[in-house]
């Protein structure tokens, strides 16, 4: 992909903890296409979020990114400096989180946090200081009405906590990009949600990609997610990326026992006498790992050879597996 | 936050205010002593007079109707007569509340001036030497009884270094007609630099001593709210705003930190006033603290219930005040 927006190359961002050196993220290249959404998957502490906090130039101390290239419209983030970094962050690069609840300073109405972003970013903003506020409060009911909060002019000096939990997330989305910027990290956009209200911020985000032609990337641990808004995949587990590809491919035919191990464990309704088959085992600890298969102590076809250093291997139709006999289980109907 | 709640909040008071007094009295009234004896002193007087006396005093009333008198006396400042400086107990009391009231506000600011940046930088700091000196620094500050550490501020900067004066709170030098009777606050209107000087120079120490526990507990509160508040979900997302580091740090941070700190405080202001009693007799100060100190040792029992009255309900006017704050910093809260 030529027109890529967001490129990493072999990532490798660790914690220097007392207990060790936790590599987080271990060698993770992906790369994402103007106007693309591309579904990052894995359980809790498979390294999505910290990829892409690195991705944001917000990996805290004791962390640091240890080798490795992220390119973002053709500059490169890795070293970039702090004051660099903040123009380009809410500006070009926006994040949401989990959890508008906690995002949002309660301390300040939304209107507030809204036109601070603005304020920091927005050259088109003229004039004193006071027409500049005007200007982008302008601006913040704009975006709140384009995130669909009913009656926005009324509620834009409302604080956080006077919004319903879907309307926060809303407010959150609006806040992210106020800026209209080139890529969007929705981390877990859907996690603290109702289902019901899930399928709408969904719905608003695909939306509004589509109107300002942003990318987006969108964290989640579900697959039935992924499934319907991304266009691309990437499976990640224990800090490595094992499977990407086409998410209609990726899900019909899964290679990586990981990712056919996800898609067997999610319940589903159309096949009611069929039991959900977790995973068995847990991630493994992070610290001091050897350069065997990360999945091997879970995986039901380890074999001697999976105690070797395994690569990404090309399996056709864009798509790439983390394992040396991808393939073998039947597909998935997701 | 409406006038009509700020009203309703402040009509609540009353109930409160009315049980404090109703305790002052009833701790007055089952104090041994008869206030009368103790008035006469070693003089003889025939009965009839000490009857006038202590109906003068209307002490031959039944207990209620003397606390009605009392209530309805003590809302219009009339707190008798302190038969020991032979004067009204109000006046006594009013004469000496300037030298308090300055030095407990020199306190204060003292007080916050040190805790907040103080706190804030040994959050953002954590760990370093920086942080490390607070800790154990604010540690020394809430333990070290302000009797001793006072005295030892004065051996050493007022009688070895002469650097400072041993006590009092103003030279007969610089004596400046009152207006405020906040003696930093006349001498800058009268123009008395020299004046303002010398009575900075008497609060110098008293200040130090009477604000430092307090300076302590808040650079403690102040430390461990801002750390918690610095790992909050919306310190991450204002950075992934690409906000500045100062703006982070004083707007989305302090503004939270502070609530912890705001009611700290207010409580802690209350019991400046319960320091104010030694720091007060240390440093020779002309202060309600030694004022009342003062009239315990002479039974002046007048005096000593509307001392005690006029605490709490300070007492609860600054918790009062500190519940506005409150709700000025935190919108999740209403009156």
């Amino acid at each position: 992909m030529n027109d890529a927006v967001l490129r990493i190359r072999d990532l490798k961002t660790c914690f220097d903890t007392r207990d060790g050196m936790v590599t987080a993220v271990d060698g993770v290249s992906l790369s994402l296409g103007r106007g693309e959404c591309l579904g990052v998957v894995g359980e809790s502490g498979s390294g999505k979020s910290v990829t892409f906090a690195s991705v944001m130039g917000l990996v805290k101390k004791p962390g640091f990114i240890a080798k490795g290239s992220i390119n973002f419209e053709g500059r490169e983030l890795v070293g970039l400096d702090p004051k660099n970094y903040r123009k380009l962050r809410g500006k070009e690069i926006a994040m949401t989180m989990q959890d508008a609840q906690t995002a949002l300073n309660p301390a300040y109405t939304v209107s507030n946090q809204i036109i601070e972003v603005l304020l920091a970013h927005d050259e088109t903003l003229s004039g004193s200081r006071k027409a500049q506020r005007r200007q982008a409060r302008q601006q913040a009911l704009e975006m709140l009405q384009l995130v669909g909060i009913p009656s926005a002019e009324t509620r834009l000096d409302d604080y956080p906590h006077q919004f319903s939990g879907g309307m926060r997330q809303r407010v959150m989305i609006a806040i992210a990009l106020a800026c209209k910027p080139k890529l969007l990290i929705a981390d877990e956009p859907t996690t603290a949600l109702d289902v019901t209200i899930q399928a709408q911020v969904l719905e608003l985000i695909a939306d509004i990609r589509d109107k300002l032609g942003m990318s987006v990337i969108l964290i989640t641990h579900d697959l039935g997610v992924v499934a319907e808004y991304c266009d691309n995949v990437v499976v990640m587990y224990a800090g490595q990326v094992v499977e990407n590809g086409p998410t209609g491919a990726v899900i019909a035919t899964p290679q990586h026992p990981y990712t056919q191990g996800l898609l067997r464990s999610i319940p589903r309704l159309s096949d009611l006498s069929r039991r959900i088959e977790p995973i068995k085992g847990t991630v493994p600890e992070l610290i001091d790992l050897p350069d065997q298969c990360r999945f091997m102590d879970r995986c039901t076809r380890a074999q001697a050879s999976c105690r070797d250093l395994i690569a990404m291997q090309d399996c056709g139709a864009g798509r790439q597996v983390r394992c040396i006999a991808p393939g073998l289980a039947g597909g998935s109907d997701v | 936050m409406s006038v009509g709640k700020f009203i309703e909040r402040l009509l609540q008071l009353i109930p409160v205010l009315l049980g404090v007094s109703i305790i002052v009295f009833v701790m007055m009234l089952f104090t041994p002593g008869d206030p009368v004896a103790i008035m006469l002193g070693d003089q003889h007087v025939t009965e009839e007079l000490e009857n006038a006396l202590r109906h003068d005093m209307g002490l031959d009333l039944p207990p209620h109707q003397r606390f009605f008198k009392f209530l309805s006396n003590a809302l219009t400042l009339d707190f008798g007569l302190s038969y020991y400086h032979r004067q009204p107990v109000w006046d006594v009391i009013a004469s000496r509340l300037p030298a308090t009231i300055e030095l407990s506000l020199a306190a204060l600011v003292f007080a916050l001036v040190v805790s907040i940046p103080l706190g804030v930088l040994a959050a953002v700091h954590k760990n370093s030497l920086l942080d490390r000196i607070a800790t154990v620094t604010s540690l020394f500050g809430v333990s070290l009884p302000g009797f001793w550490f006072g005295i030892l501020l004065i051996i050493f900067f007022a009688v070895n270094m002469h650097w400072l004066p041993v006590a009092g709170r103003a030279g007969f030098e610089s004596e400046v007609a009152p207006i405020t009777h906040l003696l930093l606050v006349d001498s800058l209107l009268r123009g008395r630099i020299d004046a303002f000087w010398d009575a900075l120079r008497h609060l110098i120490l008293p200040t130090i001593t009477l604000g430092l526990p307090m300076a302590s507990i808040l650079t403690r509160v102040t430390r461990a709210s801002m750390l918690d508040v610095l790992n909050r979900d919306y310190i991450t997302f204002a950075e992934a705003k690409g906000l500045s580091k100062t703006k982070i740090l004083i707007k989305h941070a302090l503004k939270n930190a502070l609530i912890p700190t705001v009611t700290v405080a207010a409580i802690e202001t209350g019991s400046l006033l319960g320091g104010n009693m030694v720091v007060e007799t240390v440093f020779g100060w002309p202060g309600l603290g030694r004022l009342v100190v003062e009239s315990i040792f002479v039974r002046n029992y007048p005096l000593i219930q509307a001392a005690v009255l006029f605490y709490a309900v300070t007492y609860v006017m600054l918790n009062f005040f500190a519940d506005i704050l409150y709700t000025m910093l935190n919108p999740r809260v209403k009156l």
